[in-house]
């Protein structure tokens, strides 16, 4: 074997190496690097108790409640809930239905207090006429094509 | 050895590859113009407003061709370290060197777009999800591949040094491509991939990918640039470069 080759041989057998080891410790921190916790995972008691931490999660359609500047919705992952409370400016794109992640701790009764909210926004751009086109099809029980 | 290879190593030396790039530059600045100026114009008079973000929503033309060129030249750069550390070629570790400060620009420009992105639609400037941190650890990842660069007089022994570095580094870059895959992140999944038709309007997507070649063009400028910098001071005790004719006129 040519010593070109058995260097590049080297080189490609350190960098599998250093890339399984890194994939093990990314999985081994893998609770660690997640940004925030979903209902589900709190109603299976993973969110760390009396401590802040996130949860993420979309706001339940019709759940927002404002009082003043506290603002009351429900975080759902479509099969657990979550209510959370929150005082203060909601971020621009805070809509019903759409993704958010709030910081804060779980009280006794089982609300959530944030002290931050942010909201999540989806990948898809498009115009208005086809977000409206885009509703009114879902509205019509027409199933899309992606 | 086969004749094709004789023909890559002639480009290899830097005394055929000095004159070459001089004549390409010109082609690929101009380039880089051509698409920066249309897509800009396809990104901020033709594409339409988003549904969700409104207007705010155009800083994207900038954000992802920034993003994508800052992981992309990392990929060039670890790929000539790989070739100079196997080859020995002179000319890999000039060129590793070049693309250095450009992938180092755009991952800057990546973070402060995002940045200012983010305050508007998310509700904040910085967050330390994984997509975001694993960029900033590319941001450090150039400006360390620098740094040890300039630490090192003797440019041969610098250039494996580094290229160690260019390479050990490497893994963090699937890790920024799929953090918004493999944990949840506050940063929304990819738009455009491979596997799917991407989840945009066809003409948001024009204006994206014309900046994005743009990106490819100007950093091929100013990369080659760079490196034919490199090459005279490096070769300057040299009969070729002794008898460049511009260092004569």
């Amino acid at each position: 074997m040519k010593a070109r080759y058995k260097r590049l041989a080297i080189i490609l057998g350190a960098l599998a190496s250093l890339g399984v080891a890194t994939g093990l410790i990314l999985n081994a921190l893998n609770s660690n690097i997640a940004l925030f916790v979903t209902p589900s995972e709190v109603a299976e008691g993973k969110a760390p108790q009396g401590a802040t931490f996130r949860v993420g999660g979309l706001v339940k359609p019709g759940s927002l409640k404002r009082d003043g500047l506290t603002a009351r919705f429900v975080v759902t992952d479509t099969s657990k809930e979550i209510p959370v409370a929150y005082t203060g400016i909601l971020p621009d794109l805070f809509r019903e239905g759409k993704g958010v992640v709030a910081q804060g701790k779980l009280t006794p009764s089982g609300e959530f207090t944030a002290t931050e909210v942010l909201a999540k926004h989806d990948e898809n751009y498009m115009p208005p006429e086809a977000k409206h086109a885009v509703e009114q099809a879902h509205k019509a029980g027409v199933t899309l094509k992606q | 050895m086969s004749s094709r290879l004789i023909n890559w190593f002639r480009y290899s030396s830097p005394a055929t590859f000095y004159p070459l790039a001089g004549k390409l530059i010109p082609w690929f600045a101009a380039l880089a113009v051509l698409f920066g100026v249309a897509g800009l114009w396809v990104g901020f008079f033709v594409a339409p407003t988003d549904a969700q973000q409104g207007e705010g929503y155009r800083i994207i033309f900038l954000h992802v061709p920034a993003s994508w060129m800052s992981m992309f030249i990392y990929m060039v750069m670890a790929f000539w370290s790989a070739v100079g550390l196997s080859l020995n070629t002179r000319l890999s570790g000039i060129m590793a060197t070049a693309l250095a400060p450009t992938g180092a620009i755009f991952t800057a420009l990546s973070l402060i777009t995002g940045s200012l992105w983010g305050k508007p639609m998310w509700g904040t400037w910085w967050i330390w999800d994984a997509r975001l941190t694993s960029e900033l650890l590319l941001f450090f990842l150039y400006l360390g591949y620098i740094a040890l660069r300039a630490a090192i007089d003797d440019p041969r022994r610098a250039d494996r040094a580094c290229a160690v570095l260019a390479l050990v580094g490497v893994v963090n870059i699937p890790v920024i491509y799929f953090s918004v895959q493999w944990w949840n992140t506050l940063h929304q999944g990819s738009s455009i991939s491979l596997t799917r038709s991407p989840s945009m309007a066809h003409t948001m997507l024009l204006g994206m990918l014309l900046v994005a070649l743009a990106a490819w063009m100007y950093s091929i400028a100013v990369a080659l640039t760079r490196a034919r910098a490199i090459i005279l001071e490096r070769e300057r005790h040299t009969d070729w470069v002794v008898r460049l004719p511009e260092l004569n006129a």
